[in-house]
C-alpha cells in the first residue's frame, strides 16, 4: 500500500541550559491513506513532540533529525518558508485547546477564509462561502450565523469543530489531532469521534490521533503505536494490542483504564511514575515499573523488532503475561 | 430536629443561583446553578455525581461544604442544618467535612513545605496539639497515602501530579474527617497514576471508614468507585440509583445517552455499539428550556415535555428519576454496553 507519510529514524532533541534532552528517539512508522493511527502514551512519552517536529512547530531550542517523507518531500529537511507550501494544504494539525489555537480578535469566518485565500488562492468572497459550507459539514448549526462569531462566543465543542473545519478546508491528506477531545464532555466527544470516522471514510483523510485515552482509541483507530520514554515500545493493529498485548507497558495501560461495563474491586495500575527524560534508567526505560523485568532488561535496551503479522515490540520478555499476581 | 442515624448527610430543596453581568449596559442575569436538589448520603457509601460541564456538580460539592452559601434549602449534617451554623462553629465542623481538588498543584501553597501543608488544618481545628504531636500525625498520614517521610520538608513544585494529589489527600485526611468531597480528583492525572490514586482512595476509605462524594465527568471512573450515582443536568437531578442500576438499566434518556457516549476500551464492543449521540449541546443555564430541561436534546420528547417540569419521583428502592416518559420508553433496544 502507498504510504502518505513515512517517518524514518526520527529523533527530537531539546537543548537545555547545560545539557540536552532527547524527547523522541529513533522513531519509525508509516501512515496509509484513509488510515487512523493512534499514538498512545503518558505525559513525557514524546507523543506530541514527535508530531510537532513533523509540522515544523518545535520550540526554538528543539531540533529534529531523521526523515518524515510525505511522497518525495522530506518534511524535516524543509525551512519554515518551504513548509508553508505543505502545511495546511497537505498536512494539518489540531490541538487539545482550541481557544489557544484560534485568534481571539478575529471572527470565525475571517480566520477560516484566510486559509483558503492563502493556500488555495481563493477570492475573499468565494473563500467565505466555502468556509461556511465547511462549518455546516462539521456539524455546526446555523453556520452562517456562527461564522460571524468570535471564538469566545462559542462553546468548547463548537470551537473544536471550527478548528477541524479550518484544518479540513484545504482537504489535507494528513490530519494530526493532538488530544482533540480531552477537554470535551463525553457527549460532545462522541460527536467528534463520529466526525473523525466520516472524515477518514468519506474524504480518505489519514488521521493521526494522539491520545492517552484507550477508550477513544478503541472506538476510532485502525492501528496503534504505544510510546514510553520517547520511544515506540509496541505497534500493531488496535485489536492485536487490546486483546493480545505483548509489551508489559501496553498491558499495564489496559489494566489501568476503568471499563464502564466491568466493575472491578481494584484497578491493577502500573506501579511507580513515568520516567524523567533527562534520567532514563539504564537498559529498558520501563524496567523500574515492569512486573516482568529480568537481568537482561537492566543492562541492555530492547530494540523495537518485527514479531510478524505487522506487529512490533521492544521487550525481551517472551513468556506469558498473567497480570495482577506480580505487580 | 429529625435525626436519621444512617444518613450522614441530607440535602433538602437546595437551590443556588448566581447573578451575572449581562454585558456593559444590560441588566444582570440570573443563572440557576442548582434547583430542587434532594438526596441523602449514608455513612460509609461513595456517592458519585456526574454530568456535563456546567451542570452544577462542583457547585453542589461546594454548597455541601458551605464553601458557597446556598440560596435556599437545608444541608443536614447528622441532623444539624449547616446553612444555619455560625461561621465560627462551621470552621470546627470542617474537621468532619473535607475536600480534594482537581488540580493538585494549584491547590497546594507553593511557599509551604509538604509537612506545613498537611499540618495546616490542624492549626485551626486542633490548636491543642503541640508541635511534636502534629508532626507525628503528619508522618502517620503521609505513610497512609504513600509519601515517604523524607518528603516532609520538600516543596510542592518538586512533586509530580500524582504525588501532589497524594499531598492533597493527606491534607484532607489529617483532621480525621467523616466525609470527603472529591472534586475531579484524578482528571488531571496520567492513566497509570489515575489508577494508583483511585486504588489509594478505596484503601483509605476502608481504613478510615470514610464516606465519599465523588464528582467527575468521567463515567467509567465514577462507575468504578461509586455505590450510588447521581446524574445532574442543568442543575437538576435527573436520576439517582445504585451504580449497577444506572449502568444496567438506566431510566432517564439523558443517563442512557451519557452511557452510550462513554468510550469503551474494547475495540470489538466499540465497533458494535450503537452510539446514541446526543444532538447539540447543553443549553444555557441562564435561559433553560421550559418544562423538562433535557427535552431539547431528548429523542423521546413529546410536546407536553415543554409544558410541565417532571418531578423527581421515587420509583423503586430509593431509585429516583425525573422524566415524564420513563415508564413508556422501556429498556434500551440496543444493549447500552453490549454485555
Amino acid at each position: 500500500m502507498k504510504h502518505v507519510l513515512d517517518v524514518q529514524d526520527m529523533s527530537v532533541t531539546f537543548a537545555l541550559h547545560q545539557s540536552e534532552v532527547q524527547a523522541v528517539r529513533e522513531m519509525n512508522f508509516t501512515l496509509a491513506k484513509g488510515e487512523t493511527l493512534a499514538v498512545v502514551g503518558e505525559s513525557g512519552s514524546g507523543k506530541s513532540q514527535a508530531f510537532l517536529s513533523i509540522m515544523g512547530l518545535l520550540a526554538r531550542n528543539g531540533r529534529a533529525s531523521g526523515h518524515a517523507m510525505m511522497g518525495d518531500v522530506d518534511l524535516l529537511a524543509l525551512s519554515a518558508g518551504e513548509l508553508d507550501r505543505y502545511r495546511g494544504r497537505d498536512i494539518a494539525m489540531i490541538f487539545q485547546d482550541p481557544m489557544t489555537s484560534l485568534n481571539p480578535t478575529l471572527r470565525v469566518r475571517t480566520q477560516l477564509a484566510e486559509v483558503l485565500v492563502k493556500h488555495r488562492g481563493f477570492e475573499q468572497k468565494a473563500a467565505t462561502s466555502a468556509a461556511i459550507e465547511m462549518l455546516e459539514r462539521v456539524g455546526i448549526p446555523e453556520p452562517a450565523k456562527r461564522a460571524n462569531s468570535f471564538p469566545h462566543e462559542l462553546s468548547g465543542g463548537m470551537r473544536q469543530r471550527v478548528m477541524i473545519a479550518m484544518a479540513l478546508l484545504c482537504q489535507p491528506k494528513i490530519l494530526i489531532a493532538d488530544e482533540p477531545t480531552t477537554a470535551l464532555d463525553v457527549t460532545v466527544q462522541a460527536q467528534m469521534l463520529d466526525l473523525f470516522k466520516t472524515l477518514t471514510e468519506d474524504f480518505g483523510t489519514s488521521l493521526v490521533l494522539i491520545t492517552h485515552d484507550l477508550g477513544v482509541v478503541a472506538g476510532v483507530a485502525d492501528r496503534m503505536m504505544v510510546m514510553y520514554g520517547g520511544r515506540a515500545v509496541e505497534k500493531g493493529t488496535v485489536d492485536d494490542l487490546f486483546y493480545d498485548p505483548r509489551h508489559p507497558y501496553t498491558l499495564g495501560l489496559l489494566h489501568s483504564t476503568p471499563h464502564i461495563a466491568k466493575r472491578a474491586a481494584r484497578l491493577d495500575p502500573i506501579q511507580g511514575l513515568p520516567p524523567s527524560l533527562e534520567h532514563l534508567p539504564k537498559g529498558c526505560s520501563f524496567n523500574p515499573r515492569c512486573a516482568f523485568c529480568f537481568d537482561r532488561c537492566l543492562e541492555e535496551r530492547p530494540p523495537l523488532i518485527d514479531t510478524g503479522n505487522g506487529r512490533e515490540k521492544a521487550c525481551f520478555y517472551e513468556g506469558p503475561m498473567a497480570y495482577g499476581k506480580v505487580a | 430536629m429529625d435525626q436519621t442515624p444512617i444518613n450522614l448527610l441530607e440535602i433538602r430543596n437546595l437551590k443556588k443561583t448566581f447573578s451575572i453581568s449581562g454585558g456593559l449596559f444590560s441588566r444582570r442575569l440570573t443563572l440557576t446553578a442548582l434547583e430542587n436538589i434532594n438526596f441523602s448520603i449514608r455513612k460509609g457509601e461513595t456517592l458519585g455525581i456526574v454530568g456535563e460541564s456546567g451542570c452544577g456538580k462542583s457547585t453542589l460539592g461546594r454548597c455541601i461544604l458551605q464553601l458557597i452559601a446556598p440560596d435556599e434549602g437545608q444541608v443536614l449534617w447528622l441532623g444539624q442544618d449547616l446553612t444555619r451554623v455560625p461561621a465560627e462553629e462551621m470552621r470546627k465542623r470542617r474537621q468532619d467535612l473535607q475536600i480534594i481538588f482537581q488540580d493538585p498543584l494549584a491547590s497546594l501553597n507553593p511557599r509551604m513545605t509538604v509537612g506545613e501543608i498537611i499540618a495546616d488544618p490542624l492549626r485551626t481545628l486542633r490548636p491543642e496539639l503541640n508541635k511534636s504531636e502534629r508532626r507525628a500525625r503528619v508522618l502517620r498520614i503521609m505513610a497512609a497515602v504513600g509519601l515517604l517521610p523524607e518528603m516532609i520538608n520538600r516543596y510542592p513544585h518538586e512533586f509530580s501530579g500524582g504525588q501532589a494529589q497524594r499531598i492533597g489527600i493527606a491534607r484532607a485526611l489529617i483532621t480525621e474527617p467523616k466525609l470527603i468531597v472529591c472534586d475531579e480528583p484524578v482528571s488531571a492525572l496520567d492513566v497509570s497514576i489515575q489508577a494508583q490514586i483511585l486504588n489509594l482512595l478505596a484503601e483509605l476509605k476502608d481504613e478510615f471508614g470514610l464516606t465519599l462524594i465523588f464528582i467527575s465527568h468521567n463515567l467509567s471512573v465514577v462507575r468504578h468507585v461509586s455505590d450510588r450515582i447521581l446524574v445532574l443536568y442543568l442543575g437538576r437531578i435527573v436520576e439517582l440509583a445504585t451504580g449497577d442500576e444506572i449502568y444496567e438499566d438506566p431510566k432517564h434518556p439523558y443517563t442512557r445517552a451519557l452511557l452510550t457516549a462513554v468510550p469503551i476500551p474494547d475495540p470489538k464492543l466499540a465497533r458494535q455499539r450503537n452510539v446514541d449521540a446526543l444532538r447539540g449541546e447543553i443549553p444555557s443555564p441562564i435561559n433553560p428550556p421550559s418544562g423538562c430541561p433535557f427535552r431539547t436534546r431528548c429523542r423521546f420528547a413529546k410536546p407536553y415535555c415543554a409544558e410541565k417540569r417532571p418531578v423527581l419521583e421515587t420509583i423503586q428502592d430509593g431509585r429516583l428519576v425525573a422524566c415524564h416518559r420513563w415508564r413508556e420508553i422501556g429498556v434500551p433496544e440496543d444493549a447500552v454496553l453490549g454485555h
